[in-house]
This record gives C-alpha cells, sequence and structure tokens, in this order.
C-alpha cells in the first residue's frame, strides 16, 4: 500500500487550514489550575479576562487528570496560573509537554506561579519520603491566608496590566477594591476568631498551618499520619488518645477526605466534623475567593464556639 | 529583621554624628553654617526614619517573599524498579509470557529496572532517556537504551517533532511504559502484532494538535523499519511470523522505511468522564521478500470515570480495549525447517487479529481491582503454531501503599489451541525512586 500521496494529502490539509484562534474581543485568555486562583484572577481581571480552572472545587488538587481537554484549555491560553510549590507536579507538566503553548511556558510573561513571593512555611530541611509527600519548597496551600492571597492578586495584577496594558488602569483599580476587600473582612474574620486564640484543632491533611499561622490557631494533629499517607488504625488511636486528653473537639476535613474516619474519630471524642473548603465553588454560595474565606471563617468560629 | 538592623545603624550613626559635633568637614565652618548641616542631616535622618517605617508597616502586611528556591536540578532522575513471582502450571513459562517485562521461569524474576532521565535542554527543546537493566532467567543482565529522545517545546502551527529512538505512538498501550500498565503482562495482541517490546524505533514523529474546539492531534511517524523491536517489520525473528528464513533487504527508497500515522481524539461527555479514541496505522516492508508490505491497522478506546470528590484520584471506573488487524504479504520464501519442508514456500496475505478489553475500578484511595479479557487469532497460511488462536482472562487487584509503590496480584487463565489450558500466578512489587512521576492521560 503506498501511503505517500495520502501523507502529501495529510500535510497540504494541516498547512491549508487556519487553526490560529480567534481573536477574543481583545480579553486576556486566563487559565488556572485551581479554583481559589481562578476566583482571585477574576476579581482582578475583570472584564479584561476570561479565567478558567482546571481542577474542579472539590476533587484534591494534587491529583487532577491530565485529562486531553486540558490540553486544548492550555493551548489556547494567554496566560496560565500555577499554584507552584510543586502541589501541580503530578499531572501539569506532561499537559504543558502536549499543550505546545510558548505564551505560557517556565518564565514567559504568561506564566504566573502564585507561589513566588509567599514566604512558604514547612520548608523541610532534608528529602525523605519516609516522611511522606512532603513538597520540598513548601506547604503549597497558602491561599488561606488572606493576606497571601494580596500577594498573589498584587502579582497577577502586574502581570495582566503586562499583557493587556489597554486595561492597566481597571486592573489596577479591581486589585485596589480587592486589597481594600481583604483588609477590611480581615478586621471581621480576626474579630470573629479572636476568641479562639490558641484553640486546638485536629484537621484531615497538612492543609491549613497558613490558616493557623495568620489567626492563632493551634493544629495539634492530622488524620494522616504523614502528608499524603492514608491514616492507620494506630494513628487514628494515638489521635483519639491526643484529642482527649488535650480537650480538642473541632476535627476539619475537606470535600474530598475522607469523612468516614473522620466521623469515627469525632464519635469517640465527643467532637465535631467540620467541613471546610479551600476552594471557591466547593460549598454553595462561595463562588468568589471573599466568599470562601468568608464561610470557612463563619463556620470555623462557630464550630469553636459549639465546642467550647 | 535587616530592616531592624538598618535602622539601628542608620540611628547609631545619627547619635555618632552628634556626639562628635557633625562631620569632618563641619569642623571648618562657621557655628551657624554647623547648625544648618546638622539640621539638614536631621530633617534626611527623619525623613529616611519615616520611609524606613512604612516600608516596616507594609513589611509587616505583606510579608518579604522567601528567597526562591526551584526545585530539582536541570534534570529529573528516576529510577523504577519491577520485581515479579511467576507460578505457572505450565514449565514452559518463556512460551507463555512472552512480553519482554515478564518473568521467563517459575519463582522470582527482575523484569525492569529502568533508569529514566528527563528535562529541558533550551528554550526549544526538552529530552527523555530510558535506560533499561534486563535479567534474564540466568540472572545475566543486560543494559538497553529503550528510549532517547528530543522534543520541540515551541514550533509554530500547534507542532510537535520527536526525533531519536522512542516507542512509536500506535494505540494506547504500546507508548506506554510497564509501569504505567494496569496488568503486570502485555496484552497478547500487542505481543502478537508488535512483538515482546513493542513497537520501536529509531526515527521521527510529527504531531499536530488540530484547531478544533475538542481535542484532537493528528501524528505521524517514520522510522527505521529493521531491528528487533520492529517485530511485523524486517525484524531478524519474523520467521515465528511467516515460518520462512527472513531475507537480508537494505532500504532502497523512502518506501522501505516504517510509517506509522495516529489520530486521536478526546472528548468529555459530562464533567466527571472523559472518552479518548484513535486510530492508527502502521505501513512499512518485511523481509520475506523484496517488494514485501505489511500493513498493521489498529482502534483504540479509553474511558474514565473520577469521583468529583476524589481524593488521590479515587474513586474511578476505566475502560480501555485496542483492536489490531495485521496484513502481512509474505513472499515465496525458504522454509525455516528445511528438512521438514523441502520446497519454497508460497507467497500468502498472513492475516492475524486481535482486542483486549481490560475494566479497572479505583475502589477507594490507592486499590484498584481490574478483569481483562482477550484473544488473538491468525489464520493458517504460515504454519506457525504461535499465530494460532489464544484467549486469555485475567482479574487483577493492585494497591498502591503510596505513588511511589505498588503491590499487585494477578491471575491468567490461559488458553492456547495448541497447549491447551493453564493457569498462572503473577505477583509484582515496583518501587520508584527519585522524580515525581507525572503521567499522561
Amino acid at each position: 500500500m503506498n501511503i505517500l500521496p495520502l501523507l502529501q494529502y495529510a500535510v497540504v490539509a494541516a498547512l491549508a487550514v487556519p487553526h490560529d484562534a480567534p481573536p477574543r474581543a481583545g480579553k486576556l485568555t486566563v487559565v488556572a489550575t485551581t479554583p481559589d486562583l481562578a476566583a482571585i484572577a477574576r476579581e482582578i481581571g475583570g472584564d479584561a479576562v476570561d479565567v478558567k480552572a482546571l481542577a474542579k472545587p472539590t476533587e484534591d488538587p494534587h491529583f487532577v487528570d491530565a485529562k486531553p481537554s486540558h490540553v486544548v484549555t492550555l493551548n489556547r491560553a494567554d496566560v496560565l496560573i500555577e499554584g507552584g510549590a510543586e502541589l501541580e507536579l503530578g499531572w501539569l507538566p506532561p499537559l504543558l509537554e502536549s499543550a505546545r503553548n510558548a505564551k505560557i511556558a517556565a518564565g514567559a510573561p504568561g506564566r504566573i506561579v502564585a507561589s513566588q513571593g509567599i514566604r512558604m512555611l514547612e520548608i523541610p530541611t532534608s528529602f525523605d519520603r519516609a516522611k511522606g509527600d512532603v513538597h520540598s519548597l513548601g506547604n503549597p496551600h497558602f491561599l488561606v491566608d488572606p493576606l497571601n492571597a494580596k500577594i498573589v492578586a498584587t502579582q497577577i495584577a502586574q502581570r495582566f496590566a503586562q499583557l493587556a496594558p489597554a486595561s492597566a488602569s481597571a486592573i489596577n483599580a479591581n486589585l485596589a477594591r480587592f486589597n481594600a476587600t481583604v483588609d477590611a473582612k480581615m478586621g471581621e474574620w480576626q474579630k470573629l476568631l479572636a476568641p479562639y486564640k490558641g484553640a486546638k484543632i485536629v484537621t484531615y491533611h497538612k492543609d491549613f498551618p497558613y490558616l493557623a499561622a495568620r489567626f492563632g490557631l493551634d493544629i495539634v494533629e492530622n488524620l494522616e499520619p504523614k502528608p499524603g499517607i492514608a491514616p492507620s488504625p494506630a494513628h487514628i488511636a494515638a489521635v483519639i488518645m491526643l484529642m482527649k486528653t488535650q480537650k480538642v473537639r473541632v476535627l476539619v476535613v475537606q470535600p474530598y477526605q475522607n469523612r468516614k474516619t473522620a466521623e469515627t474519630v469525632a464519635r469517640q471524642t465527643n467532637g465535631v466534623v467540620l467541613d471546610l473548603s479551600q476552594q471557591p465553588g466547593a460549598i454553595k454560595g462561595t463562588d468568589t475567593y471573599i466568599a470562601m474565606m468568608d464561610a470557612m471563617i463563619k463556620s470555623l468560629a462557630t464550630a469553636l464556639g459549639e465546642a467550647k | 529583621m535587616r530592616l531592624c538592623f538598618r535602622i539601628a545603624t542608620m540611628v547609631a550613626t545619627s547619635v555618632a554624628t552628634f556626639a562628635l559635633g557633625g562631620s569632618p568637614l563641619g569642623a571648618q565652618q562657621t557655628p551657624d553654617s554647623t547648625a544648618r548641616a546638622q539640621q539638614r542631616t536631621l530633617d534626611s535622618l527623619t525623613a529616611s526614619m519615616r520611609a524606613l517605617e512604612a516600608r516596616l508597616d507594609s513589611a509587616e502586611r505583606l510579608p518579604a517573599p522567601a528567597p526562591t528556591r526551584t526545585s530539582g536540578a536541570y534534570m529529573n532522575v528516576s529510577f523504577v524498579g519491577l520485581s515479579d513471582f511467576l507460578w505457572s502450571s505450565t514449565p514452559d513459562v518463556a512460551g507463555l509470557q512472552r512480553g519482554g517485562h515478564e518473568p521467563k521461569v517459575r519463582g522470582f524474576s527482575i523484569p525492569n529496572a529502568e533508569l529514566a532521565l528527563d528535562g529541558t535542554v533550551d528554550p526549544y527543546l526538552k529530552a527523555f532517556v530510558n535506560i533499561v537493566h534486563l535479567l534474564d532467567e540466568k540472572g545475566e543482565t543486560s543494559v538497553e537504551l529503550e528510549e532517547m529522545y528530543f522534543l520541540t517545546t515551541g514550533l509554530p502551527k500547534n507542532l510537535q517533532l520527536k526525533v531519536g529512538q522512542f516507542f512509536t505512538e500506535f494505540g494506547r498501550q504500546n507508548p506506554q511504559h510497564p509501569h504505567a500498565w494496569a496488568f503486570g503482562d502485555q496484552p497478547l495482541v500487542l505481543n502478537r502484532m508488535f512483538g515482546a517490546d513493542g513497537l520501536r524505533s529509531q526515527g521521527a514523529r510529527i504531531s499536530w494538535l488540530l484547531p478544533t474546539s475538542f481535542y484532537a492531534e493528528a501524528m505521524l511517524s517514520v522510522m527505521n523499519s529493521a531491528g528487533p523491536t520492529t517485530y511485523s517489520f524486517r525484524a531478524d525473528d519474523s520467521g515465528e511470523i511467516h515460518g520462512g528464513v527472513p531475507m537480508e533487504r537494505g532500504v532502497r527508497g523512502g518506501g522501505d522505511m516504517l510509517y506509522v500515522p495516529r489520530i486521536t481524539a478526546s472528548f468529555d461527555p459530562t464533567s466527571t468522564q472523559t472518552l479518548l479514541l484513535g486510530a492508527s496505522g502502521a505501513f512499512g516492508p518485511n523481509n520475506t521478500g523484496p517488494d514485501a508490505r505489511t500493513a498493521i491497522y489498529g482502534a483504540d478506546v479509553y474511558w474514565k470515570w473520577k469521583s468529583p470528590r476524589a481524593a488521590a484520584g479515587f474513586p474511578f471506573v476505566a475502560f480501555q480495549s485496542e483492536y489490531l488487524a495485521r496484513r502481512y504479504d509474505a513472499a515465496s520464501r525458504p522454509s525455516q525447517y528445511p528438512q521438514v519442508v523441502t520446497v519454497n514456500m508460497p507467497s500468502a496475505m498472513l492475516r492475524d487479529d486481535g482486542a483486549y478489553a481490560q475494566l479497572q475500578w479505583g475502589i477507594k484511595p490507592r486499590i484498584v481491582a481490574a478483569l481483562r479479557g482477550e484473544y488473538v487469532n491468525g489464520d493458517h497460511a504460515s504454519l506457525e503454531p504461535l499465530r494460532e488462536r489464544r484467549t486469555r482472562v485475567s482479574p487483577g487487584l493492585t494497591w498502591f501503599p503510596t505513588e511511589y509503590s505498588k503491590f499487585r496480584i494477578q491471575y491468567n487463565y490461559d488458553q492456547r489451541r495448541s497447549w491447551g489450558a493453564d493457569h498462572t500466578l503473577l505477583v509484582q512489587f515496583e518501587f520508584l525512586l527519585g522524580a515525581h512521576a507525572a503521567h499522561k492521560f
């Protein structure tokens, strides 16, 4: 079978079809790896951007499938915002390899690494997977500290303004408004949590140290014995003992974490399982970053109040 | 901290300036100008203090970034080690488990130990290298350069070029490495069409991401058609297919290269489901005669559902199936059993086909149950028993203690036409050292 004419046809057809995406009325096409970054990008970009998140608000952001539809999304992006600090290490590199988009290549103006500029917590001093799946660049769940959200928003605004200079003033106004809202809310949130300074809680994964540091909470233990390692019966027993002796009654889980394990522990410690999500949209009515944080702080304050 | 130190230094300097009665220059000036100079110094110090206070204030609100660290060096290094334990009802394990990364004896084997290197070469290229260590049934180690290629990162028009030695992008499983497989052995049909190690050669592949609203990619690989990993083409062991003695056949022109076109498309029927479809072909010369050719056609489907609340990627259900058909145009050739068949074997079109279908169910985090059913079949024209009908059913269970290790237990019920039924138990243990693995969908 002679396939050379077929090949020639395929190449000619490939070159003949126009395939540059049509310009979208000057809007920047922005892709964020997670919904929290997408929500901040929407606030800052406003009408100047179209924003899409790759991860679902309810799924574990460490394990997103490198679906082919994400390849297409990334191929047409002007900007990619990633959390960085190895959060997306298991799925973003193969997507980018297939997406072949120079605009969002490492180091390009269209590539925003949100963790750059953040004072990272829990940077390990040695790399040893016996300690679980520790991220070598530090804990990547930094956006639950609202001041970190401001740093990320500032970085996003600078880059958006650079890429869409015509909208720079609107972008800067959006940034000022976002920062002002965070500042105003910050006072409110600190007041809500002020009575619980030093309050002890347990979380499923090591995903709330930034929140604890900002609002003075004390995370005494995690249900995972080590990051990314499923709870073992022995560890669960130890956590139950610890919660009883230290009178810890609030147990925080995110939507994708094993609530049943948390419920078992809560039953035996007379505690409450508190559903929090770090991703806007995971809980109804929390589509913006502020709404998400608001819901988080309020339910935390309520739970800590009831557990007192 | 640094800011505090600088403020302290400035304050100390100003105090010292006052204590010493101004600068040495001031000593030569009138008392009036000295006072003015001191006032100016004071003013500028006050301004500096205010600026520093402002900076401190903002620094408190927006903490200064920690020094940026980058992960890794210029290259990711990882090592995958696979250990198997197998027991089968047949002592001829090598005849039963014909894949290159499968046990050849009853007992323990190390069927794959793979050193993988990858990284960014420069702003234009990425590169991948896979060096495989193989322990044969006698425990002898051999080293093989399995893959080594570069990939462009910034070609225009959504094109991408891959050059080197690599697993040919035909179907779904052929380009995958063993640690990404759902079972401990290669599907029968891939073994029958592409041999023990799959279809792999030296060549180039151009790929084009189509400008469609859904994912669609067209690829064409042009590769050398000779060597041990071009089984259906000019490989030395092609006698297993056609029963004859392969002829020496060089490359006379472009028609003697191997051409592998592939088109693949994907859709998300719902936000939790993904469907990936593909069609491939492989066209090249075979070594039964100077003008003999082989054509292989393939269709593949992969469907996956993943829970919207997936933890560590679980629970999920995935279905994968591939169908392949081969038309092997064998020329008249001397038999490889001259004592039995003394005349040349007549030219013939040898037809084979086969398929496998497998279902994986990620029941809860890190536990996957899987079931595979498969068949292969060939006509009788070459009298080769290796082309006879064979079916196999394999249930399996895999436990991933973490992303870096894996235990698997698998049972095969095998039915080969000339040999009858065989039962095989396969236990696998695999570890990954080094860089975090990232898998394509």
